[in-house]
């Protein structure tokens, strides 16, 4: 029986009446065609899929659209500013991050979380914080640079 | 150069460029830059399986049992390449698409000689340019575009798995037009468009795409000079091209590309050959190739914006799931689909085993797959399984395990050793799954999918479906990373499949479960080694042989008296192929392992051995420079409790790799790394940025089949089908890190995306002997059962 959803996407109202079990992550990119938010592994191991949701960070893909009804979600596609990227964009891209970026959009996503919590994280608070998600091609130094770049933009940019 | 190893992590992994002199590049922080790469591994050629690539080769000849030599012209790269595709393109076992009954009239209703030629430079490549093939385009227009805005447009066959491939091209070409990066855009991997270079495996597009590439846009600059100097009747040699225009030497007229491309003339000079006279810049005079060039679509990587193969969408598109047996080898025998006709918009197509379904939502046809799945009836025939594996290879080996040739030498040794070694299954798992998305329109198919192979994927697709190949079109847009993963066209396959019976397009995407179990995976391997020492501590004889795996790096680089190394194959349990590295993964782990049992046979330190058995200099080069920059003599000596260091070394493809390692064993008995210091050499380096990228991925992903990646199965149902049971390293996983560059611009380069990965394994293992005194021959590295 489908349900009909209203919630906020990148500030947006969006309505959709469908299968209120299908993932989150398959209505941004199959309904709404935002595929910035990308399938790694369907069960929240790998958070290529992470989006924000009410500005915590959340995998999509195991998160039913039902439990999306009346909130407000973020994906990569409505972090930047108009043609002004968001600083963690601008810093992952600033170091060449990432190499096959598969995974850069999970993993701005996730930053952008963590920073609102922790500022100025310590290389423990990323392992920590970031550890779900996984890179294959394995650019973690790159990725914790990055971050630390981010940080520091975050930071300059408030003050 | 100073080593900037410290112990402190921030500044290990945080900011700050790299730094390049003399000729080595020190940077625990690699600089900006993009990319990762892919690869393959060797079975038997099998010319009789695939007739078409020895027919491709052209002076080819068969020695019958499937061997293929080629009669080489000139040992040019481009020989290079063709036996590098034929090295790669060798599969276990061949997908044989015999599917559908109605293949003639198929072909009867589809009628003749729709070509799918769509852009000027094309055409030329089809009309007079030469079809490419490995051996690149011959004319000028098929391999480059020079736009009336002046932006040059580059074609090529090569595709961008995240190895940096786009910014090397796009340096390449830049570096020889004189212009800069913004002024070149690259098109890659569309067999409408682009001249088949190949596939992207084997460390390959570095060596054997970048020299093509250089070559076509020097043929383009000489032509804007040539152009430049008869209009303004001056001598060609009074006119220099530099900042994107042509100059005369006085320097008062100027004309740029875009002047170029908008005369009448220009499109006809860009249809003649590409000039093997027209001069390549030099190494020392290299402005934009050896610099960290970031790849060039970065901006919509970090938006979202970039379309990934998963991520394409076409008017009408469904989403498509097909139905997998429950284990390898089940045959299905019955299956009842009506409960999938019976859902709202779903789409179901039989063909004998081959069921599949579709449906507007992916939700939905997963649903409808799981409805129709439980009715299935499958045939199961009994399988190995992993705990037996290595008995079951060494019992199939072809021709069973060699016997060492050198029972003389043995004899009279003052000592000889003899062990075995093992390498379990690893899958590559890339990130993108498997994912293809096709389209039938006009009796034309188009499918969009991530493949190394794109010109081989659309031979499959013309073989499956009997259809012409200007008929098919197959699209790579950069995709998530494959590491030697995606060689073959299957996903294209059934997509293409599916979007022809439901008369729309199609979008399949394997999820993770089938990614680990119906891909291929990194072939297992059975090793046995016997060496013998004189009283010197001297190697007098040496007896390898790999079971199952491949002849990667097979030969050992050491001098080690008489010596025979071989490979066999066995009869592998799983359908494997190609991975990052090959089998030199496998013989480095049981070579630098065994090299090690022998340094201490020999009561020699592990380094001293090994220098005292190498003479080949670029090997010995980075083996010193990591021992020195890690400090291997003073902490092989001090041993501290729970620590331990160990070292390995290696070559292949053209590159040269050692690594030092420490490791702790935790007080759970796990393994974990510490810090690598590993020294790498491919000859003059093209992009500093996207080699350290290439080579601190390859450390960190070789650390996961190291330690923990196992594939298991049981009676051929793979256990291992999500990150929970199948562990890929994470950032948990990252050890302090010193990587050492070693710039050669006196040599040719060399691709990077293999060799460094095949040193840090055997270098754990070594490390542990050093903490425990135990010696571990197996990959996975354990402590722990």
């Amino acid at each position: 029986m489908d349900a009909t959803i209203t919630f906020t996407v990148n500030g947006k109202s969006r309505t959709v009446t469908t299968d209120p079990k299908r993932p989150l992550l398959d209505v941004l990119r199959e309904d709404l065609q935002l595929t910035g938010t990308k399938y790694g592994c369907g069960e929240g191991q790998c958070r290529a899929c992470t989006v924000l949701m009410n500005g915590k960070s959340v995998a999509s893909c195991i998160t039913a659209i039902a439990d999306a009804d009346k909130q407000s979600i973020l994906t990569i596609e409505g972090l930047a500013n108009g043609d002004k990227l968001h600083p963690v964009q601008q810093a992952f891209m600033d170091e060449g991050a990432f190499q096959c970026g598969y995974c850069t959009a999970g993993m701005i996503m996730g930053t952008v979380a963590m920073l609102k919590d922790i500022p100025k994280p310590t290389d423990a608070d990323i392992v920590s914080r970031m550890n779900r998600h996984i890179c294959r091609c394995c650019s973690y130094p790159k990725y914790m640079a990055a971050i630390h770049r981010a940080a520091d933009q975050t930071r300059k940019e408030a003050a | 150069m100073k080593n900037q190893s410290t112990k402190d992590f921030k500044d290990v992994v945080g900011g700050g460029d790299c730094q390049i002199s003399e000729d080595v590049i020190s940077s625990p922080s690699p600089p900006r830059s993009g990319g990762l790469e892919l690869l393959g591994k060797q079975r038997k050629e099998s010319a009789e399986r695939r007739p078409e690539r020895a027919e491709r080769a052209g002076a080819s000849e068969s020695l019958g049992r499937g061997e293929v030599v080629l009669r080489v012209q000139g040992g040019s790269q481009l020989d290079d390449q063709l036996a590098v595709d034929r090295e790669y393109n060798e599969l276990l076992e061949p997908v044989d698409y015999d599917f559908g009954l109605n293949r003639r009239s198929f072909v009867q209703i589809l009628g003749a000689g729709l070509l799918l030629v769509v852009s000027a430079p094309a055409l030329a490549q089809e009309r007079g340019g030469g079809r490419g093939g490995p051996r690149g385009p011959k004319n000028i227009s098929a391999r480059l575009h020079i736009g009336t805005d002046g932006i040059i447009t580059v074609m090529c066959g090569k595709v961008e798995g995240g190895q940096g491939a786009r910014a090397e091209f796009t340096q390449a070409a830049a570096e020889e037009l004189r212009v800069p990066t913004s002024q070149v855009q690259m098109i890659l991997s569309d067999t409408g468009l682009v001249p088949d270079d190949g596939m992207t495996v084997g460390s390959g597009s570095t060596p054997r795409t970048v020299p093509p590439i250089r070559q076509a846009a020097a043929s383009a600059r000489e032509l804007l000079a040539d152009f430049a100097a008869k209009k303004w009747s001056v001598d060609r040699a009074n006119v220099i091209v530099r900042d994107s225009k042509a100059t005369e030497s006085a320097g008062k007229r100027t004309l740029s590309y875009a002047d170029f491309a908008r005369s009448e003339d220009a499109a006809n000079l860009l249809n003649q050959a590409i000039s093997p006279d027209a001069t390549l810049t030099p190494v020392t005079e290299w402005k934009v190739l050896g610099t960290p060039v970031l790849r060039p679509n970065s901006r919509d990587i970090v938006t979202g914006a970039h379309k990934y193969p998963s991520d394409i969408a076409r008017p009408g598109m469904l989403y498509g799931k097909v139905l997998r047996a429950p284990s390898f080898g089940a045959k299905l025998t019955s299956i009842d689909v009506a409960p999938a006709k019976a859902m709202n918009g779903v789409v179901v197509t039989q063909d004998e085993s081959f069921v599949g379904v579709m449906a507007p939502t992916s939700f939905l046809a997963e649903s409808a797959l799981d409805a129709i799945s439980k009715t299935a009836k499958w045939e199961t025939v009994a399988q190995p399984s992993s705990k037996e594996l290595f008995d079951y290879l060494k019992q199939h080996a072809e021709g069973g395990v060699l016997a060492n040739p050198f029972t003389d030498e043995m004899s009279k040794a003052a000592k000889g050793l003899r062990q075995s070694y093992q390498v379990a299954y690893a899958q590559h798992t890339p990130l993108e799954p498997r994912a293809a998305v096709a389209e039938w329109k006009d009796g034309q198919l188009s499918v969009w999918t991530a493949t190394q192979n794109p010109f081989g994927v659309r031979s499959e697709l013309t073989r499956a479906f009997h259809i012409p190949e200007d008929r098919v079109r197959v699209i790579v847009p950069d995709f998530g990373a494959a590491y030697g993963g995606k060689h073959t066209g299957e996903t294209a396959v059934e997509a293409a499949r599916l979007a022809q019976a439901a008369g729309k397009p199609v979008s399949l995407r394997w999820t993770r479960e089938e990614e680990f179990t119906w891909a291929y995976f990194r072939p297992a391997a059975a090793i046995e080694i016997e060496a013998s020492l004189d009283k010197d501590g001297k190697l007098t004889s040496w007896h390898y042989v790999n079971i199952n795996s491949g002849a990667a790096a097979l030969e050992s680089p050491y001098h080690i008296g008489q010596n025979q190394s071989r490979y066999v194959n066995s009869k592998p349990p799983l359908r494997h192929g190609s991975y990052r590295g090959l089998a030199a993964t496998a013989n480095n782990f049981a070579r630098e392992g065994f090299m090690d049992e022998l340094a201490a046979a020999a009561g020699a330190d592990p380094l001293d051995f090994r220098l005292a058995h190498l003479e080949n200099p670029r090997l010995r080069t980075v083996l010193q420079t990591a021992a020195e920059k890690f400090g291997w003599k003073l902490r092989a000596k001090n041993k501290s409790p729970n620590l331990g260091v160990g070292l390995a070394c290696g070559t292949e493809k053209g590159s040269y790799v050692a690594a030092c390692v420490e490791i702790e064993i935790t007080k759970e008995n796990q393994i974990r790394v510490r810090h690598v210091c590993q020294a790498f050499e491919c000859g003059a380096i093209v992009n500093p940025g996207n080699l350290h990228k290439q080579v601190h991925g390859a450390i960190i992903m070789g650390i996961g089949p190291a330690l923990r990646e196992e594939v298991r199965f049981e009676n051929g149902e793979i256990q291992t089908v999500s990150f929970r049971s199948y562990q890929v390293p994470r950032y948990e996983d990252l050890p302090e890190l010193d990587i050492h560059l070693v710039n050669r611009p006196d040599l040719p380069s060399a691709g990077a995306g293999e060799t460094p990965i095949i040193c840090i394994a055997p270098a754990i293992a070594n490390a542990v002997y050093h903490s425990v005194g135990k010696r571990i021959r197996s990959m996975p590295i354990r402590l722990t059962t």
